[in-house]
């Protein structure tokens, strides 16, 4: 739904901000190309960015082909559009028990799907909702505002160690310091720094655990 | 905005293939990633580094400028979100709040 109202502030016609709900289907992708759009980011940078936005999920993709083994490509080619975090994190639990467990499903597959779809579903659904929303939402309520209160929302979870809070702070200062370089490219410069720093620290940690 | 529709199709279209082929490509070619352990170590940095780089500058420079001050109702409602997410784990209250928060700062506070 924020999505659907942050498509609409940042520009982007009704028609292709419901459309990139089912072309993209992605979440954090969306709402960061929909900023992007917003921000008049060229083409090239706006993919490139959510190229490395959904990196993650070649993990996720990696983790459950075993399990999709022996399946046909177009299954396979199905599944792969479904892939999101949400499908992910409900899906592999799931293969991880049923593999555990003696009476093994043979239909693991269409839990993935019924996950997928439901999911699919619900997404395309708040996002209408956020179009029509957004149209009838006077400017001076600052709904710019709840992306990055979004991000907010999102980046907390993720900074359970003192790696990923390092690569975190170093990424922002990175990105205020280099806001003005154009094409946005502070932000890729940004995102590798954080990353950087954050393999840094953690090596650094696992260094002087093996010291001890 | 200076893109016209069909280069925002073109972009959301781009967006979409970027997005299935990473999704699709791990299944096809399995085994390649699992070899790259380095990888997997940065992927896990991933989201970190890059929604922080999205969130500083729009709580740090409204208007361009850079502003640390605490008559800043962007950066002071962030970090009230932020400690909201941190203490319950609750994103939607952590956005209402953050929102609720920004609106009666920039109503109290001078400009």
């Amino acid at each position: 739904m924020i999505y659907g109202v942050l498509a609409l502030s940042a520009g982007l016609p009704a028609a292709l901000a419901f459309a990139m709900s089912s072309v993209v289907f992605a979440g954090s992708a969306q709402f960061v190309g929909a900023q992007l759009i917003g921000a008049g980011a060229p083409g090239i940078v706006i993919v490139f960015t959510v190229c490395i936005v959904n990196l993650r999920h070649i993990l996720y993709s990696a983790s459950v082909a075993p399990y999709l083994n022996h399946l046909g490509r177009r299954w396979r080619c199905l599944l792969a559009y479904l892939l999101t975090d949400e499908v992910y994190a409900v899906t592999i639990t799931r293969f991880v028990h049923e593999t555990a467990s003696p009476s093994r499903s043979p239909f693991l597959q269409w839990y993935f799907l019924g996950a997928g779809l439901a999911q699919w579903s619900a997404w395309q659904a708040s996002t209408a909702v956020g179009i029509a929303l957004g149209t009838q939402i006077p400017p001076g309520w600052a709904l710019d505002f709840t992306v990055a209160l979004t991000f907010i929302a999102l980046v907390v979870p993720t900074l359970t160690d003192r790696p990923s809070m390092a690569a975190a702070l170093s990424a922002g200062v990175v990105a205020v310091l280099a806001a003005a370089w154009p094409y946005r490219l502070g932000l890729v410069a940004a995102a590798i720094g954080g990353i950087l720093v954050g393999l840094a620290v953690e090596t650094q940690q696992t260094a002087a655990r093996h010291r001890r | 905005m200076s893109n016209t529709p069909v280069a925002l199709g073109l972009i959301i279209l781009g967006m979409g293939v970027v997005t299935y082929a990473i999704r699709l490509s791990p299944m096809i070619f399995l085994g390649r990633v699992e070899g790259w352990p380095l990888m997997r170590r940065a992927l896990r940095f991933v989201p970190p580094a890059v929604l922080s780089a999205l969130i500083f500058p729009e709580l740090l420079l409204p208007g361009g400028t850079l502003d640390l001050s605490l008559g800043n109702p962007r950066l002071l409602a962030g970090a009230l979100a932020a400690l909201i997410a941190w203490r319950t784990k609750n994103a939607l209250l952590a956005i209402a709040v953050g929102m609720m928060a920004l609106w009666i700062l920039q109503a109290v506070l001078p400009r």
